[in-house]
Protein backbone atom coordinates (compact mmCIF):
# COMPACT_ATOMS: atom_id res chain seq x y z
CA UNK A 1 0.00 0.00 0.00
CA UNK A 2 2.99 2.26 -0.51
CA UNK A 3 1.05 4.23 -3.11
CA UNK A 4 -1.38 5.49 -0.49
CA UNK A 5 -0.81 8.69 1.43
CA UNK A 6 -2.49 9.90 4.61
CA UNK A 7 -3.97 13.32 3.92
CA UNK A 8 -6.38 15.85 5.27
CA UNK A 9 -9.44 16.37 3.06
CA UNK A 10 -8.65 19.99 2.26
CA UNK A 11 -5.09 19.19 1.25
CA UNK A 12 -6.04 16.11 -0.75
CA UNK A 13 -8.61 18.15 -2.65
CA UNK A 14 -6.00 20.81 -3.46
CA UNK A 15 -3.49 18.20 -4.62
CA UNK A 16 -6.16 16.54 -6.76
CA UNK A 17 -6.95 19.90 -8.39
CA UNK A 18 -3.29 20.42 -9.25
CA UNK A 19 -3.09 16.92 -10.71
CA UNK A 20 -6.20 17.68 -12.75
CA UNK A 21 -4.31 20.54 -14.36
CA UNK A 22 -5.52 23.42 -12.23
CA UNK A 23 -2.81 26.09 -12.41
CA UNK A 24 -4.77 29.05 -11.14
CA UNK A 25 -6.22 29.37 -7.65
CA UNK A 26 -7.80 32.46 -6.17
CA UNK A 27 -9.04 32.37 -2.61
CA UNK A 28 -9.54 34.02 0.70
CA UNK A 29 -9.03 32.18 3.99
CA UNK A 30 -11.94 30.99 6.09
CA UNK A 31 -12.27 28.10 8.54
CA UNK A 32 -12.73 25.16 7.93
CA UNK A 33 -11.25 25.23 4.40
CA UNK A 34 -8.13 27.36 4.85
CA UNK A 35 -5.82 24.39 4.24
CA UNK A 36 -6.92 24.38 0.60
CA UNK A 37 -5.49 27.87 0.18
CA UNK A 38 -2.43 27.09 2.29
CA UNK A 39 -1.64 24.03 0.18
CA UNK A 40 -2.07 25.98 -3.05
CA UNK A 41 0.13 28.80 -1.71
CA UNK A 42 2.88 26.27 -1.03
CA UNK A 43 2.58 24.24 -4.24
CA UNK A 44 1.54 26.58 -7.05
CA UNK A 45 4.74 28.67 -7.21
CA UNK A 46 6.79 25.45 -7.50
CA UNK A 47 4.94 24.26 -10.59
CA UNK A 48 4.61 27.54 -12.40
CA UNK A 49 1.00 28.04 -11.31
CA UNK A 50 -0.69 31.05 -9.82
CA UNK A 51 -1.81 31.28 -6.22
CA UNK A 52 -3.37 34.55 -5.25
CA UNK A 53 -4.93 35.47 -1.95
CA UNK A 54 -7.46 38.05 -3.04
CA UNK A 55 -8.62 41.00 -0.97
CA UNK A 56 -12.04 39.40 -0.60
CA UNK A 57 -14.18 36.50 -1.76
CA UNK A 58 -15.86 38.83 -4.26
CA UNK A 59 -12.51 39.64 -5.82
CA UNK A 60 -11.47 35.98 -5.84
CA UNK A 61 -14.54 34.78 -7.74
CA UNK A 62 -14.10 37.53 -10.33
CA UNK A 63 -10.47 36.51 -10.79
CA UNK A 64 -11.80 32.99 -11.40
CA UNK A 65 -14.18 34.46 -13.98
CA UNK A 66 -11.25 36.12 -15.76
CA UNK A 67 -8.90 33.14 -15.71
CA UNK A 68 -11.68 30.75 -16.74
CA UNK A 69 -12.61 33.09 -19.57
CA UNK A 70 -9.03 32.89 -20.79
CA UNK A 71 -9.38 29.10 -20.87
CA UNK A 72 -7.41 28.23 -17.74
CA UNK A 73 -8.34 25.41 -15.37
CA UNK A 74 -9.16 27.49 -12.33
CA UNK A 75 -10.53 26.93 -8.85
CA UNK A 76 -11.59 28.88 -5.80
CA UNK A 77 -12.60 27.57 -2.41
CA UNK A 78 -14.35 28.94 0.62
CA UNK A 79 -16.81 28.08 3.33
CA UNK A 80 -20.44 29.11 3.68
CA UNK A 81 -20.29 32.89 4.42
CA UNK A 82 -17.58 33.27 1.78
CA UNK A 83 -19.62 31.31 -0.75
CA UNK A 84 -22.54 33.69 -0.15
CA UNK A 85 -20.23 36.57 -1.09
CA UNK A 86 -19.27 34.78 -4.31
CA UNK A 87 -22.84 34.30 -5.54
CA UNK A 88 -22.97 37.32 -7.84
CA UNK A 89 -19.80 36.16 -9.56
CA UNK A 90 -21.08 32.58 -9.82
CA UNK A 91 -24.24 33.79 -11.57
CA UNK A 92 -22.12 35.87 -14.00
CA UNK A 93 -19.84 32.90 -14.67
CA UNK A 94 -22.83 30.64 -15.31
CA UNK A 95 -24.32 33.33 -17.57
CA UNK A 96 -21.09 33.62 -19.51
CA UNK A 97 -20.64 29.82 -19.83
CA UNK A 98 -17.21 29.84 -18.22
CA UNK A 99 -15.89 26.57 -16.78
CA UNK A 100 -14.44 26.64 -13.26
CA UNK A 101 -14.55 24.73 -9.98
CA UNK A 102 -15.88 26.23 -6.75
CA UNK A 103 -15.34 24.41 -3.46
CA UNK A 104 -17.64 24.91 -0.47
CA UNK A 105 -16.50 23.28 2.77
CA UNK A 106 -19.74 23.99 4.56
CA UNK A 107 -20.00 25.29 8.14
CA UNK A 108 -23.01 26.13 10.28
CA UNK A 109 -25.08 29.18 9.38
CA UNK A 110 -26.86 31.48 8.71
CA UNK A 111 -24.73 34.61 8.97
CA UNK A 112 -21.23 34.00 10.22
CA UNK A 113 -22.74 31.04 12.05
CA UNK A 114 -20.11 28.70 13.42
CA UNK A 115 -17.18 26.72 12.10
CA UNK A 116 -18.32 23.17 12.74
CA UNK A 117 -19.64 20.88 9.96
CA UNK A 118 -23.04 21.53 8.37
CA UNK A 119 -25.06 20.79 5.25
CA UNK A 120 -27.28 23.83 5.49
CA UNK A 121 -26.06 25.30 2.18
CA UNK A 122 -27.91 22.63 0.17
CA UNK A 123 -30.62 25.00 -1.04
CA UNK A 124 -28.06 27.64 -1.97
CA UNK A 125 -25.98 25.13 -3.91
CA UNK A 126 -28.71 23.29 -5.81
CA UNK A 127 -31.51 25.82 -6.13
CA UNK A 128 -29.55 28.76 -7.47
CA UNK A 129 -27.67 30.80 -4.91
CA UNK A 130 -27.14 33.56 -7.42
CA UNK A 131 -29.88 35.01 -9.59
CA UNK A 132 -31.20 33.79 -12.89
CA UNK A 133 -32.08 30.57 -14.69
CA UNK A 134 -29.01 28.48 -14.02
CA UNK A 135 -27.79 25.37 -12.25
CA UNK A 136 -24.48 24.29 -10.83
CA UNK A 137 -23.53 20.65 -11.00
CA UNK A 138 -22.86 19.94 -7.30
CA UNK A 139 -20.62 17.01 -6.30
CA UNK A 140 -20.77 15.76 -2.71
CA UNK A 141 -17.96 13.41 -1.65
CA UNK A 142 -18.23 11.28 1.48
CA UNK A 143 -14.60 10.24 1.93
CA UNK A 144 -11.21 11.78 1.28
CA UNK A 145 -10.63 9.36 -1.60
CA UNK A 146 -13.90 10.42 -3.16
CA UNK A 147 -12.94 14.08 -2.68
CA UNK A 148 -9.86 13.38 -4.77
CA UNK A 149 -11.71 11.46 -7.47
CA UNK A 150 -14.57 13.95 -7.76
CA UNK A 151 -12.20 16.92 -7.99
CA UNK A 152 -10.79 15.53 -11.20
CA UNK A 153 -14.33 14.85 -12.46
CA UNK A 154 -15.41 18.38 -11.52
CA UNK A 155 -12.86 19.96 -13.87
CA UNK A 156 -13.86 17.63 -16.70
CA UNK A 157 -17.59 18.33 -16.24
CA UNK A 158 -16.85 22.07 -16.14
CA UNK A 159 -14.91 21.94 -19.40
CA UNK A 160 -17.24 19.52 -21.18
CA UNK A 161 -20.41 21.51 -20.52
CA UNK A 162 -18.91 25.00 -20.09
CA UNK A 163 -20.29 25.44 -16.60
CA UNK A 164 -19.11 26.31 -13.12
CA UNK A 165 -19.11 23.15 -10.96
CA UNK A 166 -19.32 23.04 -7.18
CA UNK A 167 -17.71 20.51 -4.87
CA UNK A 168 -19.59 20.55 -1.59
CA UNK A 169 -17.99 19.05 1.49
CA UNK A 170 -18.27 20.00 5.12
CA UNK A 171 -15.93 20.87 7.95
CA UNK A 172 -15.49 17.24 8.91
CA UNK A 173 -14.43 16.10 5.43
CA UNK A 174 -12.14 19.11 5.13
CA UNK A 175 -10.36 18.43 8.39
CA UNK A 176 -10.21 14.65 8.66
CA UNK A 177 -7.40 12.45 7.37
CA UNK A 178 -7.77 9.19 5.47
CA UNK A 179 -5.50 7.25 3.14
CA UNK A 180 -5.82 8.37 -0.47
CA UNK A 181 -4.47 7.18 -3.74
CA UNK A 182 -3.88 9.56 -6.62
CA UNK A 183 -4.63 7.46 -9.65
CA UNK A 184 -3.17 8.28 -13.04
CA UNK A 185 -6.00 10.23 -14.58
CA UNK A 186 -7.14 8.98 -17.92
CA UNK A 187 -7.05 11.64 -20.56
CA UNK A 188 -10.63 12.23 -21.57
CA UNK A 189 -11.44 13.95 -24.82
CA UNK A 190 -12.74 17.42 -24.07
CA UNK A 191 -13.95 20.06 -26.50
CA UNK A 192 -11.38 22.61 -27.56
CA UNK A 193 -11.77 25.98 -25.83
CA UNK A 194 -12.14 27.92 -29.05
CA UNK A 195 -14.34 30.43 -27.22
CA UNK A 196 -11.58 31.52 -24.79
CA UNK A 197 -10.14 35.02 -24.82
CA UNK A 198 -6.58 34.03 -25.62
CA UNK A 199 -5.70 36.82 -28.07
CA UNK A 200 -6.68 36.76 -31.73
CA UNK A 201 -3.12 36.88 -33.07
CA UNK A 202 -4.80 38.86 -35.87
CA UNK A 203 -5.94 35.47 -37.20
CA UNK A 204 -9.48 35.10 -35.93
CA UNK A 205 -12.49 37.10 -34.83
CA UNK A 206 -12.56 38.39 -31.29
CA UNK A 207 -13.95 36.10 -28.59
CA UNK A 208 -16.12 37.95 -26.10
CA UNK A 209 -17.00 36.65 -22.63
CA UNK A 210 -20.10 38.39 -21.38
CA UNK A 211 -23.32 37.81 -19.49
CA UNK A 212 -25.20 40.96 -20.56
CA UNK A 213 -27.78 40.45 -23.33
CA UNK A 214 -30.32 43.26 -23.58
CA UNK A 215 -32.40 41.77 -26.38
CA UNK A 216 -34.93 39.41 -24.74
CA UNK A 217 -35.19 36.89 -27.58
CA UNK A 218 -31.41 36.65 -27.78
CA UNK A 219 -31.17 36.08 -24.01
CA UNK A 220 -33.99 33.55 -24.10
CA UNK A 221 -32.26 31.58 -26.83
CA UNK A 222 -29.03 31.50 -24.80
CA UNK A 223 -30.82 30.42 -21.63
CA UNK A 224 -32.69 27.68 -23.49
CA UNK A 225 -29.48 26.43 -25.09
CA UNK A 226 -27.98 26.24 -21.62
CA UNK A 227 -31.03 24.31 -20.37
CA UNK A 228 -30.31 21.73 -23.08
CA UNK A 229 -26.82 21.35 -21.68
CA UNK A 230 -28.31 20.92 -18.20
CA UNK A 231 -30.45 18.10 -19.60
CA UNK A 232 -27.32 16.47 -20.99
CA UNK A 233 -25.61 16.85 -17.61
CA UNK A 234 -28.61 15.21 -15.92
CA UNK A 235 -28.51 12.36 -18.44
CA UNK A 236 -24.75 11.78 -18.38
CA UNK A 237 -23.37 12.96 -15.07
CA UNK A 238 -25.89 12.00 -12.37
CA UNK A 239 -24.13 9.96 -9.70
CA UNK A 240 -25.35 8.06 -6.67
CA UNK A 241 -24.62 5.08 -4.51
CA UNK A 242 -27.17 2.62 -3.14
CA UNK A 243 -27.10 0.05 -0.36
CA UNK A 244 -29.95 -2.48 -0.25
CA UNK A 245 -32.48 -0.31 -2.16
CA UNK A 246 -35.16 -2.96 -1.56
CA UNK A 247 -35.06 -2.64 2.21
CA UNK A 248 -38.22 -1.66 4.10
CA UNK A 249 -36.88 1.74 5.06
CA UNK A 250 -34.44 3.75 2.95
CA UNK A 251 -32.20 6.41 4.44
CA UNK A 252 -31.22 9.23 2.12
CA UNK A 253 -28.01 11.00 3.08
CA UNK A 254 -24.96 12.55 1.43
CA UNK A 255 -21.41 13.42 2.45
CA UNK A 256 -20.45 13.03 6.09
CA UNK A 257 -24.02 12.23 7.10
CA UNK A 258 -24.14 9.22 4.77
CA UNK A 259 -21.27 7.67 6.73
CA UNK A 260 -23.04 8.11 10.02
CA UNK A 261 -26.17 6.69 8.35
CA UNK A 262 -24.19 3.58 7.37
CA UNK A 263 -23.25 3.01 11.01
CA UNK A 264 -26.91 3.45 12.00
CA UNK A 265 -27.94 0.96 9.30
CA UNK A 266 -25.52 -1.63 10.72
CA UNK A 267 -26.94 -1.04 14.21
CA UNK A 268 -30.50 -1.43 12.88
CA UNK A 269 -29.55 -4.70 11.22
CA UNK A 270 -28.39 -6.06 14.57
CA UNK A 271 -31.89 -5.32 15.87
CA UNK A 272 -33.54 -7.11 12.98
CA UNK A 273 -34.47 -4.04 10.96
CA UNK A 274 -33.74 -3.97 7.25
CA UNK A 275 -32.66 -0.47 6.24
CA UNK A 276 -31.08 0.67 2.98
CA UNK A 277 -29.37 3.82 1.79
CA UNK A 278 -29.52 6.11 -1.20
CA UNK A 279 -26.49 8.39 -1.23
CA UNK A 280 -26.67 11.20 -3.78
CA UNK A 281 -23.17 11.95 -5.06
CA UNK A 282 -24.46 14.66 -7.38
CA UNK A 283 -26.86 16.87 -5.42
CA UNK A 284 -27.67 18.58 -8.70
CA UNK A 285 -28.55 16.78 -10.84
CA UNK A 286 -30.46 14.99 -8.08
CA UNK A 287 -30.45 11.20 -8.61
CA UNK A 288 -34.17 10.66 -9.27
CA UNK A 289 -33.25 7.41 -11.02
CA UNK A 290 -32.15 5.86 -7.71
CA UNK A 291 -35.62 6.47 -6.28
CA UNK A 292 -37.32 5.04 -9.37
CA UNK A 293 -35.26 1.86 -8.98
CA UNK A 294 -35.98 1.63 -5.29
CA UNK A 295 -39.70 2.28 -5.73
CA UNK A 296 -40.14 0.01 -8.75
CA UNK A 297 -41.63 -2.95 -6.86
CA UNK A 298 -43.99 -0.76 -4.80
CA UNK A 299 -42.86 -2.26 -1.52
CA UNK A 300 -40.94 0.58 0.13
CA UNK A 301 -42.43 1.62 3.44
CA UNK A 302 -40.65 4.90 4.04
CA UNK A 303 -37.72 7.14 3.20
CA UNK A 304 -35.83 9.06 5.85
CA UNK A 305 -33.71 12.03 4.80
CA UNK A 306 -30.88 12.58 7.29
CA UNK A 307 -29.09 15.91 7.05
CA UNK A 308 -27.03 18.41 8.95
CA UNK A 309 -29.71 21.03 8.33
CA UNK A 310 -33.31 21.66 9.35
CA UNK A 311 -34.57 19.89 6.24
CA UNK A 312 -33.40 20.92 2.78
CA UNK A 313 -32.62 17.85 0.68
CA UNK A 314 -35.81 16.29 2.05
CA UNK A 315 -37.74 18.52 -0.40
CA UNK A 316 -36.00 16.83 -3.33
CA UNK A 317 -36.59 13.44 -1.70
CA UNK A 318 -40.32 14.26 -1.60
CA UNK A 319 -40.24 15.24 -5.28
CA UNK A 320 -38.47 12.00 -6.12
CA UNK A 321 -40.78 9.79 -4.05
CA UNK A 322 -43.81 11.76 -5.24
CA UNK A 323 -46.29 10.29 -2.79
CA UNK A 324 -45.38 6.66 -3.38
CA UNK A 325 -44.07 6.15 0.19
CA UNK A 326 -43.83 8.11 3.43
CA UNK A 327 -41.02 10.64 3.60
CA UNK A 328 -39.52 11.52 6.97
CA UNK A 329 -36.79 13.87 8.03
CA UNK A 330 -34.18 13.91 10.76
CA UNK A 331 -31.48 16.51 11.11
CA UNK A 332 -29.15 18.33 13.43
CA UNK A 333 -27.88 21.78 12.60
CA UNK A 334 -25.63 24.63 13.69
CA UNK A 335 -22.53 22.44 13.59
CA UNK A 336 -24.06 19.52 15.48
CA UNK A 337 -23.50 16.16 13.84
CA UNK A 338 -26.22 13.50 14.17
CA UNK A 339 -25.17 10.40 16.09
CA UNK A 340 -25.84 6.87 14.84
CA UNK A 341 -27.99 6.29 17.95
CA UNK A 342 -30.20 9.29 17.12
CA UNK A 343 -30.72 8.02 13.57
CA UNK A 344 -31.46 4.52 14.86
CA UNK A 345 -34.12 5.98 17.15
CA UNK A 346 -35.82 7.59 14.13
CA UNK A 347 -35.61 4.32 12.21
CA UNK A 348 -37.31 2.52 15.09
CA UNK A 349 -40.06 5.14 15.29
CA UNK A 350 -40.75 4.71 11.58
CA UNK A 351 -40.57 0.92 11.78
CA UNK A 352 -43.01 1.04 14.69
CA UNK A 353 -45.51 2.95 12.60
CA UNK A 354 -45.08 6.38 14.18
CA UNK A 355 -44.70 9.41 11.98
CA UNK B 1 -9.56 -6.14 14.38
CA UNK B 2 -10.92 -2.74 15.18
CA UNK B 3 -9.55 -0.05 17.48
CA UNK B 4 -11.39 3.21 18.24
CA UNK B 5 -8.94 5.47 20.04
CA UNK B 6 -9.54 9.00 21.32
CA UNK B 7 -6.47 11.15 22.04
CA UNK B 8 -7.06 14.29 24.09
CA UNK B 9 -5.07 16.97 25.86
CA UNK B 10 -3.99 20.60 25.54
CA UNK B 11 -3.17 22.11 22.17
CA UNK B 12 0.60 21.90 21.68
CA UNK B 13 1.10 18.52 23.38
CA UNK B 14 1.23 16.72 20.05
CA UNK B 15 -2.18 15.11 20.49
CA UNK B 16 -3.05 15.25 16.79
CA UNK B 17 0.38 13.93 15.88
CA UNK B 18 -0.02 10.93 18.21
CA UNK B 19 -3.21 10.09 16.40
CA UNK B 20 -1.53 10.57 13.07
CA UNK B 21 1.19 8.06 13.97
CA UNK B 22 -1.43 5.42 14.75
CA UNK B 23 -3.39 6.21 11.57
CA UNK B 24 -0.23 6.17 9.49
CA UNK B 25 0.96 2.88 10.97
CA UNK B 26 -2.47 1.40 10.30
CA UNK B 27 -2.34 2.51 6.69
CA UNK B 28 1.16 1.07 6.45
CA UNK B 29 -0.26 -2.30 7.57
CA UNK B 30 -3.05 -2.17 4.95
CA UNK B 31 -5.79 -1.41 7.47
CA UNK B 32 -8.62 1.03 6.95
CA UNK B 33 -7.97 4.15 9.00
CA UNK B 34 -9.53 7.52 9.76
CA UNK B 35 -8.21 10.47 11.77
CA UNK B 36 -10.73 13.10 12.78
CA UNK B 37 -9.33 16.11 14.66
CA UNK B 38 -11.14 18.72 16.67
CA UNK B 39 -10.58 22.12 15.12
CA UNK B 40 -11.18 25.78 15.76
CA UNK B 41 -11.25 27.79 18.99
CA UNK B 42 -11.71 24.60 21.01
CA UNK B 43 -8.01 23.95 20.35
CA UNK B 44 -6.82 27.19 21.95
CA UNK B 45 -6.41 26.66 25.68
CA UNK B 46 -9.10 24.01 25.81
CA UNK B 47 -8.89 20.40 24.84
CA UNK B 48 -7.48 19.30 21.51
CA UNK B 49 -8.59 15.85 20.55
CA UNK B 50 -8.69 13.43 17.70
CA UNK B 51 -10.63 10.29 16.92
CA UNK B 52 -8.58 7.56 15.27
CA UNK B 53 -10.08 4.35 13.94
CA UNK B 54 -8.01 1.43 12.66
CA UNK B 55 -10.06 -1.45 11.30
CA UNK B 56 -10.06 -4.44 9.00
CA UNK B 57 -13.51 -3.54 7.71
CA UNK B 58 -14.53 -0.33 6.00
CA UNK B 59 -15.00 2.59 8.37
CA UNK B 60 -18.47 4.16 8.18
CA UNK B 61 -18.73 6.99 10.69
CA UNK B 62 -15.31 8.41 11.64
CA UNK B 63 -16.79 9.81 14.85
CA UNK B 64 -16.06 7.59 17.82
CA UNK B 65 -19.04 6.98 20.06
CA UNK B 66 -17.63 3.97 21.92
CA UNK B 67 -13.88 4.27 22.36
CA UNK B 68 -11.87 1.09 22.91
CA UNK B 69 -9.01 3.23 24.22
CA UNK B 70 -8.65 6.76 25.54
CA UNK B 71 -5.39 8.67 25.93
CA UNK B 72 -5.58 11.77 28.12
CA UNK B 73 -2.86 14.33 28.72
CA UNK B 74 -4.77 16.84 30.83
CA UNK B 75 -7.44 16.89 33.51
CA UNK B 76 -10.29 18.41 31.45
CA UNK B 77 -9.87 15.66 28.85
CA UNK B 78 -10.35 12.94 31.44
CA UNK B 79 -13.53 14.71 32.62
CA UNK B 80 -14.78 15.05 29.08
CA UNK B 81 -14.05 11.59 27.69
CA UNK B 82 -13.97 9.16 30.63
CA UNK B 83 -17.52 8.04 29.85
CA UNK B 84 -16.83 7.58 26.12
CA UNK B 85 -14.88 4.39 26.78
CA UNK B 86 -16.58 1.00 26.40
CA UNK B 87 -16.67 -1.32 29.42
CA UNK B 88 -13.45 -3.32 29.32
CA UNK B 89 -11.72 -0.50 27.44
CA UNK B 90 -8.41 1.12 28.31
CA UNK B 91 -7.64 4.59 29.62
CA UNK B 92 -4.07 5.89 29.41
CA UNK B 93 -3.33 8.79 31.75
CA UNK B 94 -0.29 11.09 31.86
CA UNK B 95 0.05 10.83 35.65
CA UNK B 96 2.58 13.66 35.76
CA UNK B 97 -0.21 16.05 34.74
CA UNK B 98 -3.34 14.37 36.05
CA UNK B 99 -3.46 13.50 39.73
CA UNK B 100 -6.97 12.14 39.90
CA UNK B 101 -7.62 8.49 39.22
CA UNK B 102 -10.06 7.16 36.71
CA UNK B 103 -13.38 6.82 38.50
CA UNK B 104 -14.80 4.02 36.42
CA UNK B 105 -14.18 0.51 37.66
CA UNK B 106 -15.16 -1.29 34.45
CA UNK B 107 -12.13 -0.11 32.46
CA UNK B 108 -8.37 -0.68 32.72
CA UNK B 109 -6.38 2.36 33.80
CA UNK B 110 -2.73 2.78 32.83
CA UNK B 111 -0.89 5.59 34.57
CA UNK B 112 2.41 6.73 33.11
CA UNK B 113 4.23 9.95 34.09
CA UNK B 114 5.02 10.69 30.45
CA UNK B 115 5.65 14.42 30.75
CA UNK B 116 8.07 13.90 33.67
CA UNK B 117 9.82 11.05 31.85
CA UNK B 118 10.25 13.18 28.73
CA UNK B 119 11.72 15.96 30.84
CA UNK B 120 14.09 13.62 32.69
CA UNK B 121 15.24 11.99 29.47
CA UNK B 122 15.84 15.33 27.78
CA UNK B 123 13.15 14.53 25.23
CA UNK B 124 11.43 17.90 25.52
CA UNK B 125 7.97 17.68 24.06
CA UNK B 126 7.88 13.96 23.32
CA UNK B 127 5.63 12.95 26.23
CA UNK B 128 3.01 12.18 23.59
CA UNK B 129 5.31 9.56 22.04
CA UNK B 130 6.12 8.02 25.44
CA UNK B 131 2.44 7.51 26.21
CA UNK B 132 1.88 6.27 22.67
CA UNK B 133 4.50 3.56 23.21
CA UNK B 134 2.49 2.36 26.20
CA UNK B 135 -0.72 2.41 24.13
CA UNK B 136 0.83 0.26 21.43
CA UNK B 137 2.14 -2.19 24.02
CA UNK B 138 -1.09 -2.58 25.97
CA UNK B 139 -3.53 -2.61 23.06
CA UNK B 140 -1.37 -4.82 20.86
CA UNK B 141 -2.56 -2.77 17.91
CA UNK B 142 0.90 -3.00 16.29
CA UNK B 143 4.19 -4.66 17.10
CA UNK B 144 7.03 -2.33 18.03
CA UNK B 145 8.68 -3.17 14.72
CA UNK B 146 5.56 -2.14 12.80
CA UNK B 147 5.50 1.12 14.74
CA UNK B 148 9.16 1.71 13.96
CA UNK B 149 8.56 0.97 10.28
CA UNK B 150 5.82 3.59 10.17
CA UNK B 151 7.92 6.19 12.00
CA UNK B 152 10.77 5.68 9.54
CA UNK B 153 8.42 6.53 6.70
CA UNK B 154 6.80 9.46 8.51
CA UNK B 155 9.89 11.31 9.69
CA UNK B 156 11.83 12.97 6.86
CA UNK B 157 15.14 11.23 6.13
CA UNK B 158 16.83 14.62 6.39
CA UNK B 159 16.08 14.70 10.13
CA UNK B 160 17.65 11.51 11.56
CA UNK B 161 17.84 13.02 15.07
CA UNK B 162 14.05 13.45 15.04
CA UNK B 163 13.52 9.79 14.28
CA UNK B 164 16.04 8.76 16.92
CA UNK B 165 14.38 10.86 19.65
CA UNK B 166 10.88 9.75 18.71
CA UNK B 167 11.93 6.10 18.79
CA UNK B 168 13.65 6.60 22.16
CA UNK B 169 10.42 8.06 23.55
CA UNK B 170 8.23 5.33 22.07
CA UNK B 171 10.54 2.65 23.46
CA UNK B 172 10.55 4.22 26.94
CA UNK B 173 6.75 4.11 26.97
CA UNK B 174 6.61 0.65 25.47
CA UNK B 175 8.95 -0.74 28.16
CA UNK B 176 7.46 1.23 31.07
CA UNK B 177 6.18 -0.87 33.94
CA UNK B 178 4.01 0.73 36.60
Amino acid sequence: MSDKVLMKGNEALAEAAIRAGCRHFFGYPITPQTEVSAYMAKKMPKIGGVFLQAESEVAAINMVYGAGGAGARVMTSSSSPGISLKQEGISYIAGADVPCVIVNIVRGGPGLGGIQPAQSDYFQAVKGGGHGDYHLPVLAPSSIQEMVDLTSDAFDIADRYRTPVMIMGDGMLGQMMEPVEFKESQQVALPEKDWATTGTGMKRKKNIINSLFLTPNELEALVLERQKRYEQIAANETRYDMVDPEADIILVAYGTTSRIARTAIAMAKEQGLRVGLIRPITLWPFPFEAFEKSLADGKRKAFLSVEMSTGQMVEDVRLAVNGRADVHFFGRTGGMVPTPAEILEQIKLIAGGNK
Amino acid sequence: MRHDIIFAGFGGQGILFSGKVIAYAGMNENKNVSHLPSYGPEMRGGTANCHVIVADEEIASPIIVDATSLVVMNGPSLEKFENSVVPGGKIFVDSALISRKVERTDVDEYRIPATKMAHDMGLGKLANMIILGKVVKETGIFTFEQLEGAMKKMVPASRPELLENNMKALKAGYDYAE
